[in-house]
């Protein structure tokens, strides 16, 4: 059994930030900003999520991922909210996380509406292929230079 | 107070049928799209969509407080309740058609989606929010295309025209007007619809005119999908199809 004080909101942040995202596995939920909120009362602890986009089908996942988690390191209270608004966006992703998707092979949002430069040979020339990519979270992109398509993560 | 607002319950029925409907028929596009990356988009484009019809029939079903759930909504119901405008159920019929129908809703869904974040319903106001930046990339990739497609080939731009020309006198129905707008215009709950012509105008016109297009030059509107009066023949099918699974086995889930 565990205490009622045997763990801290930084804790339970901690614990969420070893949850990847089940779609892009390099990046945890909380540098992705999908995790919102994490309130500790006593022994229950309240954790808010917002999806990314509105029909992403990834949400389910994550969900069970957090409960498993938490169940795991001992809390048995949780109360998990799923809450629109305010609307995700992807200004909440982490520099953490933008490092860790550049290395990845993602190219990072930009608010210029395209990637800045090419995951793998880092060359600015480069052209759209669909504004649509494998999640509704990305395009896909071509370096002109190295001729490798990529992804890129849309700005919302 | 949203209980007990038969209105309101009407109201977000449209707004989630006409995501639910146009998600549906985008769907059907899935492994079948002229170009791979198209179809990624298509499909893409439909998740949005039935994303925000789980949002929107999710208030509805709470609205109406009848122990309904969203998918109880989208799967349960018959052609007669659906709230749907006609322009989103008929048949996609070819890329060209479908690529169309999404501009022409998308060109409506912008400026009524922005409109609609000054709710005086919170709830409307969030979904709004959250589906709106989804509506501006839609706007986005709908009106790009049917401007490739239109100022194209020779073949293209006919197949493009003849698009309009179907589609056009279903697109009056977006403007409608009956005791449900009125009652939402005067709660604060939603703009009017038909004040939203002049931003459908100048974005399709100004697309249409790029696109080497034209509009008909006629006013006639199907009308009687957002109230229920009168669908087309092809809901039905549709319906029959989307809801299979839950009519053949009741309750069933995942």
């Amino acid at each position: 059994m565990v205490s009622a004080q045997a763990f801290t909101t930084e804790q339970v942040w901690q614990w969420l930030e070893q949850i990847a995202d089940p779609e892009i596995p390099v990046i945890s939920i909380v540098d992705l900003g999908v995790v919102r909120e994490v309130r500790v009362n006593d022994n229950q602890v309240s954790v808010v999520i917002t999806p990314t986009y509105s029909g992403c089908p990834a949400m389910r996942e994550i969900e069970s991922n957090i409960s498993t988690e938490l169940a795991r390191r001992g809390i048995q209270h949780l109360n998990l909210e799923t809450k629109i608004a305010p609307a995700w966006t992807t200004d909440w992703m982490s520099d953490e996380g933008r490092i860790k998707l550049e290395s990845y092979g993602i190219a990072a949002p930009e608010a210029s509406g395209g990637p800045k430069r090419c995951p793998q040979c880092q060359s600015n020339q480069l052209e759209k292929i669909s504004q649509f990519g494998s999640t509704p979270c990305k395009a896909q992109w071509r370096c002109l230079d190295c001729l490798e398509p990529f992804e890129y993560f849309k700005c919302l | 107070m949203t209980a007990g607002n038969p209105h309101l319950f009407e109201f977000l029925l449209r707004q989630g049928d006409n995501a639910l409907v146009l998600g549906h028929r985008t769907s059907e596009w899935c492994g079948t799209a002229p170009a791979l990356e198209e179809d990624i988009a298509l499909a893409n484009t439909a998740l949005d969509l039935i994303g925000q019809t789980q949002l929107w029939l999710a208030y509805a079903a709470d609205v109406e407080g009848a122990g309904r759930s969203n998918d109880d909504l989208a799967f349960l119901r018959d052609v007669y309740d659906f709230r749907n405008v006609l322009m989103l159920e008929v048949p996609n019929e070819d890329f060209g058609r479908t690529m169309a129908r999404q501009f022409f809703f998308d060109a409506f869904q912008v400026p009524w989606l922005s409109a609609l974040q000054n709710s005086s319903e919170q709830r409307v106001s969030d979904i709004a929010h959250k589906s709106l930046k989804e509506a501006q990339y839609h706007l986005e990739r709908s009106a790009e295309t049917v401007i490739a497609l239109g100022d194209g080939t020779e073949l293209s731009n006919q197949l493009m025209q003849t698009a309009v020309n179907y589609l056009w006198p279903y697109t009056g129905e977006l403007f409608g007007e009956d005791d449900t707008d009125v009652a939402m215009h005067s709660q604060g709950i939603a703009p009017l619809p038909a004040s939203m012509r002049k931003a459908w105008n100048d974005t399709v016109f100004s697309t249409l005119n790029e696109a080497c297009l034209t509009a008909p030059d006629d006013p006639f509107a199907h009308t009687g999908g957002r109230n229920g009066v009168r669908h087309t023949e092809h809901l039905g099918h549709m319906l029959a199809v989307m809801q299979t699974l839950q009519r053949s086995y009741p309750g069933a889930t995942w």
